[in-house]
């Protein structure tokens, strides 16, 4: 793999091919705000806080830096007017589901975000995927994934493996910036089990007339206004 | 079925069909589109085939169930060839008719012909009808030509030469050189150069490469790549054997969306004939040349029409796009180049081959060549798919082609695009048609979707819609499209429900930057457009509705009342009869009052009242006027009409 020479906020650095212009940044020691990034899982793409200023040829353009790889001779900026106005914006957008979350807070305060901008509308999960894609990716069991689209889309345990994995593993509950996570967990848990830990039989835990965890109403049993 | 194993092999083949075919024999089109069909053409169909079989005819008389010329408005559509005579608004109960006097007597039934609403003249062939008369129909054409379920009549009209003429004569540089010297541009929406996308694709090391046609048209009012599907569908998949061939692909892919049945079955069908004729399997014509193609059909999300997000779907996960920051002709489909184009694109791909790049460069303007199909709808007296050159005005389309706006009514905008396009004002209205010329005026080619719009439309509302449409198929994976476009919907919302508040225009504006320019894929990028194009052309709509809580348009139902001006009641009885909630007051000779407290806002005393007395009014932005006092509601027997 070859040296690969660019610029980041006016500083020199050199890193290898295949390095992302989040990770030369992190390499001198340059903090770019992210949420869904981890440096276990494939680049997602999905927070967007990343966005750097790139200039191509004369012409700047944004790019998410957790994706976007380095390229030789690339100038780029990690702050600017406009990045820092579209940062603000993007963590108005999530205060509105999770205003208490510390880590939002943090960053809120630092790019002058204004929780109340937008209608409250409390779901709190902000759909990082952070513990979606650590379970598929990293913990191979695929606990927990996302169902439905777009505004409708939601966290889910999926009670059969849950109830096989999750107790002794809980590796995605630091991950989860609101905390949502754990809450979704014990829901399913308590349904999932009707009773503390597994049934007499030691069977996985599944409901009596086998059907999985599904609440009283149909919805599916994660919804935070039950837990939180 | 035969196989056809050589270039000459398909030429005698060809020539046999065609001398076989008696040009002078009677043939019975019928346009079996999905627009016709849902109108009864399925039930005219088989009247006619009855009607033959009973006067004995079957030898005289040919019927074909052919692809949709357009002209949806006035369909069923029938052409009687050779004469050509064509016959609109069909139904089954004219076929008798039909037979007796056209096909037996060879007179022309005048009540059935297409009449001028201008002029009152009757037109009798295609030809002299305006909506077809001012196209230009390179393309669509042949959908009225063939029975789109035969193979055999596509290859009377000259199908399948281009393919010969690429595996025998051209290399699949020449290809590429003659696509990229025809300036042919993607007719998806993106407008990439097409001869560009395939050459990137074809200069990669890697060895295998895919095409694949995008057919997931989801746009709302739009149908361009439906009725190629459906009527012409081995054009396509010509199309996309030589982009296959230009490539270097031996596998193509087609993604065509579920909610199309008859698209999804006559492609499929397509695909099974030209396996059996031998243009696709191994060794194509002699030519050394393998390729198969397989059909896909999406599962119901509109984001699956974004190229990424199509091919993460075709490779068996969630229909959600990734970065494009290397391009999916480098690392596409399994991460593989792939040339992905639109059904129109790979269409217009054998047409070039055949007449050559220069023929197909005289239409179109500077940087858009050639013609476009457009689905043209909405407040408009031709509704149906008209194809122009590129470089058209809009006005020419609007009115010259579509036959201005239907009730007198006054033209307001035209959305053209899709749901991400924008929508473009009167006074732009000499706008032409082109891919750039859109974008400079804040709207968009998209596919093709021109919805037309008359005065009584609310532009805030048309945003609204859009944006919720938009937000119901986002797909959830990046913030600013998801959050973003769920908090302009509300915003928007609120605004045509008179719920607006100061700080609502800058708060949708940061939304709309925020969106264009940190969104994952071009679904969030272009979101905002039919918001911004509605405030950069009418923002006094949006000042009415959120400063005075008052729709310029009387469209948004919380925003008006309805009226009843007492100086011109008749007290007539109507109206409140008709109210389905009760909520006019009134009598025989007495004068009727809405009571503003039960109306619902539904419109109907407004429909319902006798135009002599046209006493019911929609207002907007201004008080309801006092009831009049109870003695005055009185009519006196001079006063009664």
């Amino acid at each position: 793999m070859s040296e690969i020479r660019l610029q980041i906020d006016k500083k020199e650095v050199t890193v290898k091919e295949g390095t992302t212009l989040l990770e030369a940044a992190q390499s001198i020691g340059i903090s770019i705000p992210k949420l869904c990034h981890h440096e276990k899982l494939e680049s997602f793409g999905g927070c967007r806080l990343c966005i750097v200023e790139i200039e191509v040829r004369g012409w700047t353009k944004l790019v998410v830096s957790c994706v976007y790889l380095v390229e030789e001779n690339l100038v780029v900026r990690t702050r600017s007017e406009k990045i820092d106005r579209i940062r603000k914006n993007l963590l108005e957008l999530l205060l509105a589901h999770a205003p208490d979350s510390p880590e939002l807070q943090d960053l809120a305060l630092e790019y002058g975000a204004d929780g109340n901008r937008y209608e409250q509308e409390n779901s709190f999960c902000i759909h990082c995927g952070l513990c979606v894609r650590y379970c598929a990716e990293v913990v191979k069991k695929n606990a927990v994934g996302f169902i439905d689209r777009g505004v409708r889309k939601e966290i889910s345990f999926v009670p059969e493996i849950a109830a096989r994995e999750c107790n002794r593993c809980k590796q995605c509950f630091p991950l989860c910036p609101t905390s949502y996570l754990q809450a979704a967990f014990v829901l399913v848990e308590s349904l999932t089990f009707p009773s503390p830990g597994v049934r007499a039989d030691h069977k996985p835990g599944v409901r009596a007339d086998n059907k999985p965890g599904v609440r009283a109403d149909n919805k599916p049993g994660v919804r935070a206004d039950i837990s939180g | 079925m035969t196989r056809l194993n050589t270039p000459q092999e398909l030429e005698t083949f060809r020539q046999a069909i065609i001398a076989k075919r008696d040009p002078a024999k009677a043939c019975i089109s019928i346009c079996a589109g999905a627009g016709c069909l849902a109108t009864g053409a399925g039930e005219i169909i088989a009247a006619f085939k009855q009607e033959i079989e009973k006067q004995g005819l079957t030898a005289e008389v040919d019927t074909k169930g052919t692809g949709c010329p357009g002209f949806c408005e006035l369909g069923p559509v029938v052409v009687i060839y050779p004469q050509e005579i064509c016959y609109l608004q069909v139904t089954s109960e004219d076929v008798p008719e039909i037979m007796a006097q056209t096909i037996k007597e060879k007179k022309i039934i005048d009540r059935l012909l297409y009449v001028d609403p201008a002029t009152g003249e009757k037109a009798s062939f295609e030809s002299e009808i305006p909506f077809y008369k001012h196209q230009k129909r390179n393309i669509i054409c042949n959908n009225i030509k063939i029975d789109s379920r035969s193979i055999d009549d596509y290859l009377a009209i000259d199908g399948y030469t281009a393919l010969a003429e690429v595996l025998t004569r051209m290399s699949a540089e020449d290809v590429t050189a003659e696509i990229k010297k025809s300036n042919l541009r993607g007719r998806g929406g993106g407008g990439f150069h097409t001869g560009r996308k395939w050459e990137g694709s074809r200069n990669d090391p890697e060895k295998i490469k895919y095409v694949i046609v995008n057919a997931d048209e989801g746009d709302p009012g739009a149908f361009m790549d439906r009725a190629l599907l459906e009527g012409n569908p081995h054009s396509i998949l010509e199309g996309l054997i030589i982009g296959g061939y230009a490539v270097g692909a031996h596998e193509g892919y087609i993604y065509v969306r579920q909610e199309y049945p008859l698209a999804v079955e006559n492609i499929t069908r397509a695909v099974k004939q030209a396996e059996a004729y031998g243009f696709l399997g191994k060794n194509i014509l002699d030519s050394g040349f393998d390729f198969n193609v397989y059909v896909h059909q999406g599962a119901g999300a509109f984001v699956c029409g974004e190229s990424t997000a199509l091919m993460t779907a075709l490779e068996g996960r969630v229909g959600e796009p990734r970065p494009k920051y290397i391009r999916s002709n480098i690392k596409g489909l399994w991460n593989k180049p792939t040339v992905l184009n639109n059904v129109e694109t790979w269409a217009n791909v054998p047409l070039i081959i055949n007449k050559g790049a220069d023929w197909f460069t005289q239409f179109g303007t500077e940087g858009s060549k050639g013609t476009k199909i457009f689905s043209l709808v909405g407040k408009i007296t031709n509704t149906g798919l008209v194809e122009v050159p590129m470089g058209i005005t809009l006005k020419d389309i609007i009115y010259n082609i579509g036959g201005g706006i239907p009730g007198g009514k006054k033209f307001k905008a035209v959305q053209t695009g899709g749901p991400s396009g924008g929508c473009i004002p009167e006074e732009l209205l000499d706008l032409e048609v082109g891919f750039d010329e859109l974008t400079k005026a804040g709207s968009m080619m998209g596919s093709g979707g021109m919805i037309v719009m008359d005065e009584d439309t609310c532009m805030v509302d048309v945003a609204r819609y859009f944006i919720h449409f938009l937000t119901d198929e986002s797909c959830g994976k990046c913030l600013p499209c998801r959050e973003g476009l769920r908090q302009m919907d509300k915003i928007l919302t609120n605004i045509t429900a008179g719920k607006g508040k100061t700080g609502d225009l800058e708060r949708l504006d940061q939304l709309a930057e925020t969106l264009t320019e940190a969104s994952l894929c071009a679904l969030g990028q272009s979101a905002p457009n039919p918001f911004l194009s509605t405030l950069r052309y009418f923002r006094a709509e949006y000042e009415a509705h959120i400063n005075e809580k008052k729709c310029p348009a009387l469209s948004c139902k919380e925003l008006i009342s309805y009226y009843i001006d007492p100086e011109k009641c008749a007290a007539c009885m109507i109206c409140l009869k008709k109210c389905p909630v009760d909520a006019i007051d009134g009598g025989k000779k007495k004068i009727h009052i809405v009571n503003q407290e039960k109306c619902t806002n539904c419109g109907t005393c407004l429909d319902v009242c006798p135009l002599r007395f046209s006493a019911v009014k929609k207002i907007s932005g201004t008080p309801v006027p006092a009831p009049i006092p109870e003695e005055k509601r009185i009519l006196s027997k001079g006063q009664e009409q």
